[in-house]
C-alpha cells in the first residue's frame, strides 16, 4: 500500500495536478487578500462586509442569496451551477484548442481570432438559412460545422506560415487575431455584406447581431434545464465534454495523435521517421482552430447570447482564457473539462459579489489574472514539489527522480551538472 | 612517477553521492598526485561525471571528504573549486557563441580598473599562455566561427588564465579529429611535466594507455581499483571496467559480397553553410553482405551524403538507386521501405526524447497493420513488441517499455535505436557513427550486431570517424575529403598511416580509377 502511494507520488501526472492545485489555491488566497484589503480601505464597509466578500470568493458557487435576517446563505444553487456549466462550454473548447496545439509543440495564441471567425460563420449560417424550408436542427448542424470549419481555416494560416516559411506561430497568430477582429467588424458593418443581420428589433442596444433564436435555431437543452432551472445551460456542455473525450482518444490512442505528438516533441526525429512534419503542423493548427471555432458556435447557438459585432478594437477574452484553462490542466484534454469549469466558476463568483455585496465583479478578474500568472509558473511549482522531497538543496536532474529504486541504471548526471556549472562560472 | 615523493594534491575519500533511488557514487576514493595524469575510467553511467561534479562543487556528497594537500576542504560551488585551483573542461563546452575567444577566456575573471575592462593586459597574458603551450587560437574570432578543436583550446586557455593547477578533462577527445587528439595528448603531457595535475575522464583505452600515469576504474557507481598504466594493458582495463572479459577486436569472417543493393551515381548534395556543394559528384555501390565504410575527418561531407541518401536533405544532382528502384526524389517514408538508418545524432533524429521507450521503438512502424487497427494504436501489440526488442537487444532502462527515452543512459539509447533499426530488417542499414561516445561494452555489442546483419546478407553502409573502427569493422573503405571520394581502400592491405594520408587530403586516387 505504502509502495503504491509512493509510486503514485512519483508519477509525473500527480505532481502536475498538485502544481495546478497549488496555483489555484494561491490565486484564490491572493484574491481573498485583495477582497480584504479593498474592504478595509473602504470606509463604507465594515469587517462583516469584508468577511462576506471572502466567503463569497471561496464559496460563491454555493451562494443562495441572503436570509431574511440579511445573512449570506449557502447551499446547492442549481442556477449558479447551470450558469457555470454554460459559461464553461466555450472555455473548455478554447482550452482544448490551446492544449492540443501545445501537445504538438505549437503555442496557439490565435484562439481569439479563430473564435471570432467561428462566431461570424456560425451566425451568418444560422441566421441566413431560412428555417421555413430547412429544418432548424439541420441549420444548427450546418452552423456548428461551418463555425468549426471557419475556425479551422483561420488556424491553418499560422500553421502554413510556420510549416513552409518557418515563421513563428505566435507572431502569425497575433496578426491573424487582429485581421479577424477587423474582418468580422467589416462583415457586419452597415453597408456591408451582412448588414441585414444587425439586430434592430431590440434596439435598446446598438451594434448587436440577432440571437440565433430569432431564426428558431437554438441548442437543445437536453433536459439540463430541469436539473438546473433558471440558468442558461444547454446541451452545449455535453457536446463540449464529448469533444474533450474525443480529443483525448485522438491524441493518445490513434496513429494521428502519435504523429502529431511526435512532430511536436521532436520535429527532426519525426521527419527522420518519415512523418511529414509540415503536414502535421498545419493539421495541428487546423484542429486547434476548429476547436476554437466550435467554442464560438456552441456559445452563440445557445439562442440567448448576442454578438457585439463592433469588435475591431478588442479580442474576445474567451479565446485568451483558453490559455490558462489549458495550462492549468497541463494540456490534458480531460483535465481541461475541470479547469474550464473552474474558470467559469470564478465568473459566477463575480456575479454573486456584485449582486450580494458592494464589491465589484472585476475582483474575480484579478483572481483570474493571478491564476493565469501562476499557471505559467506551474512548471516552477512542479519543480519545487520535486525538490521539496530531497534532502539537499541542489536538485538532481528530473530524470533521476523518475527512476524507481530497483533500477540498475545510474544516469549520468554530468550533462545537467555541466550546464549548471556554466551558469555559475 | 614524475615526482619523487608521493604527495597527493587532491584526495577524494569515501565519497558517496545519492540521487533518489540511485547511488551514483558509492564510497569512492580517488587520490590525485601532484604532476600526474590520472585517468578516470568507467562505462557510461559508472559515476565518473558525478564524481567530477562533486569535485567541482556542483553536487554535495552525502558522505566522504575532499582534501587538498592534506587539508579538508569544502567545495560548495564552482567558485570554491576555482579558488582552490581546480579547473574543468566540460564535455559540452561552456562558451558563449557570440563572444570573441578573448572575451570567453576572461569572462568571470576580468581585470577591471574603475569598472572598465582592462583587456590589454588580459590579451598579453592569454597570448603568452597560448604561445607557451602551442595552443593556437584566434583571440578576436567569435566562438561560433571557430572549429571544435579550437573551442577546446579556448576552454583549456580559460583554465590556464585562471592559474588552475588541477585540470579536469571530461571526455575531451570525443569531439576531436585524430590529429587534434594527438596535439591534446602532447599538451596534457606538457602540463604534467610542469607540475600541473590532470584528471582525465575517458573510456577510450588507447588514449588512457598513451597518456595517463595511473588509472582509477569505476563500475556502476563503485570503486574497482587504481592501477599504474605501466603495469596493465588494454584488455585488463576493459575487463575491470565492464566486469567481464570483453572482446576488443572485431571477430568476423571473410565478407561474401552478393548483389548490388545501393548504387549512387554522380550524387551532389548542397551545403547549408557554403555556396559550394557539400557532396560533389560522388559515385559508389554497396553490395549485400558487406560492410562498406565511409571514412574521413568530420565535416568532409559525410553527414550531407547520408542526408542525401536517406532523404533528410534534397540532392542537387545525381541518382540514388536502392534495390533496383530510383529513390533520388523519393520521400523518407518511401526510402524507408528498403533502408534502415542509425542516425548520427541520436537526440536530434534518432529518438523522441519525451516519448517512452516503446513509443520510440515503433517510430517508423506504428502505421503497420500489426500495430494499428483502423487508426487506433494497438497498445498491447506495441508493448509486446517493445518487450521483445528490449529483451533480445538487452536495452536496459528504469521502467522497461514505459521509461522516458530521455532518462536512459546514452549507451542504452543507442542500443534502443540499433534494436529498432536492425529489427526493421531492411536490405540496407545506414549506420552513422553508431558507437560514438559509447563505452567498450556497448561498442563490442554494436559491432557484433552489425557484423551479424552483414552475415545475414544485408548491405551495411557505415560512416565512422574512428580509425580503429574503420580498420577493424569494414570490408571496404571509401575515404571522403572535401565532399569527394578520394580513395577506395581494402582494410586488409592498407595501413592506418595510409588511411590518414587520404583523410587529410594528402593523397588521392585518380578520379576515374577503378569503379566501386
Amino acid at each position: 500500500m505504502k509502495q503504491k502511494l509512493t509510486h503514485l507520488w512519483g508519477r509525473d501526472g500527480t505532481k502536475s495536478v498538485l502544481a495546478s492545485l497549488i496555483s489555484i489555491v494561491i490565486g484564490m488566497a491572493v484574491g481573498g487578500l485583495i477582497v480584504v484589503l479593498v474592504g478595509l480601505f473602504n470606509p463604507s464597509m465594515g469587517l462583516s462586509a469584508v468577511w462576506e466578500g471572502v466567503r463569497l470568493v471561496f464559496g460563491g458557487l454555493f451562494s443562495t442569496g441572503r436570509s431574511a435576517a440579511g445573512q449570506l446563505t449557502f447551499g446547492f444553487n442549481p442556477t449558479n451551477m447551470g450558469t457555470m456549466l454554460f459559461r464553461a462550454t466555450p472555455l473548455i473548447l478554447t482550452g482544448l484548442s490551446v492544449a492540443v496545439a501545445y501537445k504538438t509543440g505549437l503555442f496557439n495564441i490565435g484562439a481569439p481570432g479563430q473564435y471570432l471567425m467561428g462566431t461570424a460563420a456560425t451566425l451568418i449560417l444560422a441566421l441566413s438559412i431560412p428555417t421555413e424550408t430547412v429544418p432548424a436542427v439541420l441549420v444548427w448542424v450546418i452552423a456548428f460545422v461551418g463555425g468549426s470549419l471557419a475556425g479551422a481555416l483561420w488556424g491553418c494560416i499560422p500553421g502554413l506560415v510556420k510549416a513552409f516559411l518557418n515563421i513563428n506561430e505566435v507572431l502569425a497568430c497575433i496578426m491573424t487575431n487582429w485581421i479577424a477582429a477587423n474582418l468580422v467588424t467589416w462583415l457586419f458593418d452597415s453597408g456591408s455584406l451582412f448588414e441585414n443581420l444587425q439586430n434592430h428589433v431590440e434596439n435598446t442596444k446598438t451594434a448587436y447581431i440577432y440571437k440565433t433564436s430569432f431564426n428558431g435555431v437554438a441548442t437543445s437543452k437536453m433536459g439540463l434545464d430541469v436539473i438546473f432551472p433558471n440558468s442558461q445551460v444547454n446541451g452545449g456542455i455535453l457536446i463540449a465534454i464529448v469533444i474533450a473525450v474525443f480529443m483525448y482518444i485522438l491524441m493518445n490512442k490513434t496513429t494521428l495523435g502519435y504523429e502529431l505528438k511526435a512532430c511536436g516533441a521532436n520535429r527532426h526525429a519525426a521527419r527522420y521517421a518519415g512523418i511529414s512534419d509540415k503536414r502535421n503542423i498545419v493539421l495541428s493548427m487546423a484542429i486547434a482552430g476548429a476547436l476554437s471555432g466550435a467554442a464560438a458556435a456552441l456559445y452563440y447557438l445557445s439562442g440567448n447570447t448576442e454578438f457585439f459585432w463592433n469588435t475591431y478594437q478588442s479580442l474576445p477574452a474567451i479565446g485568451f482564457n483558453g490559455i490558462p484553462v489549458a495550462l492549468l490542466a497541463v494540456c490534458n484534454p480531460i483535465g481541461v473539462i475541470f479547469t474550464g469549469c473552474f474558470m467559469s466558476m470564478l465568473d459566477v463568483v463575480g456575479q454573486q459579489l456584485t449582486n450580494l455585496t458592494a464589491y465589484n465583479e472585476y475582483i474575480t478578474d484579478v483572481i483570474i489574472a493571478i491564476i493565469v500568472y501562476l499557471s505559467a509558473f506551474s512548471l516552477v511549482i512542479k519543480m519545487a514539489i520535486s525538490g521539496g522531497f530531497r534532502k539537499r538543496r541542489r536538485t538532481a536532474p528530473a530524470e533521476v527522480s523518475a527512476a524507481p529504486p530497483d533500477s540498475g541504471e545510474v544516469p549520468d548526471a554530468g550533462e545537467t551538472a555541466a550546464e549548471e556549472g556554466g551558469e555559475q562560472a | 612517477m614524475r615526482t619523487m615523493g608521493v604527495e597527493n594534491i587532491i584526495e577524494m575519500l569515501h565519497i558517496t553521492k545519492e540521487f533518489p533511488g540511485i547511488i551514483a557514487n558509492d564510497d569512492i576514493t580517488l587520490q590525485l598526485r601532484k604532476g600526474e595524469i590520472h585517468a578516470l575510467l568507467g562505462e557510461n553511467g559508472a559515476g565518473k561525471s558525478t564524481l567530477m561534479s562533486v569535485l567541482f562543487g556542483l553536487y554535495q556528497p552525502e558522505a566522504g571528504e575532499i582534501r587538498k594537500n592534506g587539508q579538508v576542504v569544502r567545495i560548495n560551488d564552482p567558485n570554491d573549486a576555482t579558488a582552490l585551483g581546480i579547473g574543468m573542461v566540460h564535455q559540452h563546452f561552456q562558451l558563449i557563441d557570440v563572444f570573441t575567444v578573448l572575451d570567453n577566456i576572461i569572462l568571470g575573471a576580468e581585470t577591471t580598473k574603475l569598472g572598465f575592462l582592462q583587456k590589454k593586459e588580459a590579451r598579453k597574458k592569454v597570448e603568452a599562455l597560448s604561445k607557451k603551450y602551442g595552443l593556437e587560437v584566434d583571440l578576436d574570432a567569435k566562438v561560433e566561427d571557430i572549429t571544435v578543436g579550437m573551442q577546446q583550446r579556448v576552454e583549456i586557455l580559460k583554465m590556464l588564465y585562471r592559474d588552475n593547477e588541477i585540470l579536469i578533462f571530461d571526455e575531451p577527445t570525443a569531439v576531436l579529429t585524430p590529429q587534434e587528439i594527438e596535439e591534446l595528448m602532447a599538451t596534457m603531457k606538457e602540463f604534467a611535466r610542469e607540475g600541473k595535475s590532470i584528471l582525465f575522464i575517458s573510456h577510450k583505452l588507447n588514449e588512457i594507455m598513451e597518456v595517463a600515469d595511473r588509472v582509477t576504474v569505476l563500475r556502476k557507481g563503485k570503486y574497482v581499483g587504481t592501477v599504474d598504466t605501466k603495469d596493465t594493458n588494454k584488455q585488463a582495463l576493459s575487463n575491470m571496467m565492464v566486469g567481464r572479459p570483453v572482446q576488443l577486436e572485431v571477430v568476423k569472417d571473410e565478407a561474401r559480397p552478393g548483389e548490388m543493393v545501393l548504387k549512387v551515381e554522380h550524387l551532389s548534395v548542397p551545403s547549408h553553410s557554403h555556396k559550394r556543394d557539400a557532396v560533389r559528384d560522388v559515385s559508389f555501390e554497396a553490395r549485400a553482405g558487406e560492410i562498406l565504410c565511409i571514412a574521413g575527418i568530420d565535416g568532409n561531407g559525410q553527414t550531407e551524403l547520408i542526408y542525401g541518401l536517406t532523404g533528410l536533405d534534397k540532392c542537387s544532382a545525381g541518382t540514388v538507386t536502392l534495390c533496383g528502384r530510383d529513390i533520388s526524389h523519393a520521400s523518407i517514408r518511401h526510402r524507408g521501405e528498403n533502408m534502415s538508418h542509425i542516425p548520427e545524432d541520436r537526440h536530434k533524429h534518432g529518438l523522441v526524447l519525451d516519448f517512452t521507450l516503446e513509443q520510440n521503438l515503433v517510430l517508423q512502424r506504428y502505421r503497420e497493420p500489426q500495430f494499428q487497427h483502423f487508426g487506433f494504436i494497438r497498445d498491447d501489440q506495441v508493448r509486446g513488441y517493445a518487450q521483445r526488442l528490449i529483451e533480445q537487444y538487452d536495452v536496459r532502462s528504469g521502467q522497461g517499455p514505459v521509461t522516458t527515452a530521455r532518462s536512459m543512459s546514452g549507451g542504452n539509447q543507442q542500443k534502443a535505436i540499433i534494436a529498432r533499426e536492425v529489427d526493421r530488417d531492411k536490405a540496407l542499414i545506414v549506420a552513422v557513427q553508431p558507437t560514438r561516445g559509447l563505452d567498450v561494452g556497448a561498442i563490442e555489442y554494436i559491432h557484433k550486431q552489425l557484423v551479424a546483419e552483414r552475415d545475414k546478407g544485408k548491405a551495411v553502409l557505415l560512416v565512422s570517424l574512428e580509425l580503429d573502427e574503420v580498420m577493424s569493422l569494414s570490408d571496404r573503405i571509401l575515404v571522403m575529403y572535401e565532399g569527394e571520394i578520394v580513395g577506395e581502400l581494402d582494410p586488409k592491405t592498407t595501413t592506418v598511416q595510409e588511411l590518414g594520408l587520404y583523410m587529410a587530403g594528402a593523397k588521392r586516387m585518380a578520379k576515374e580509377g577503378k569503379g566501386a
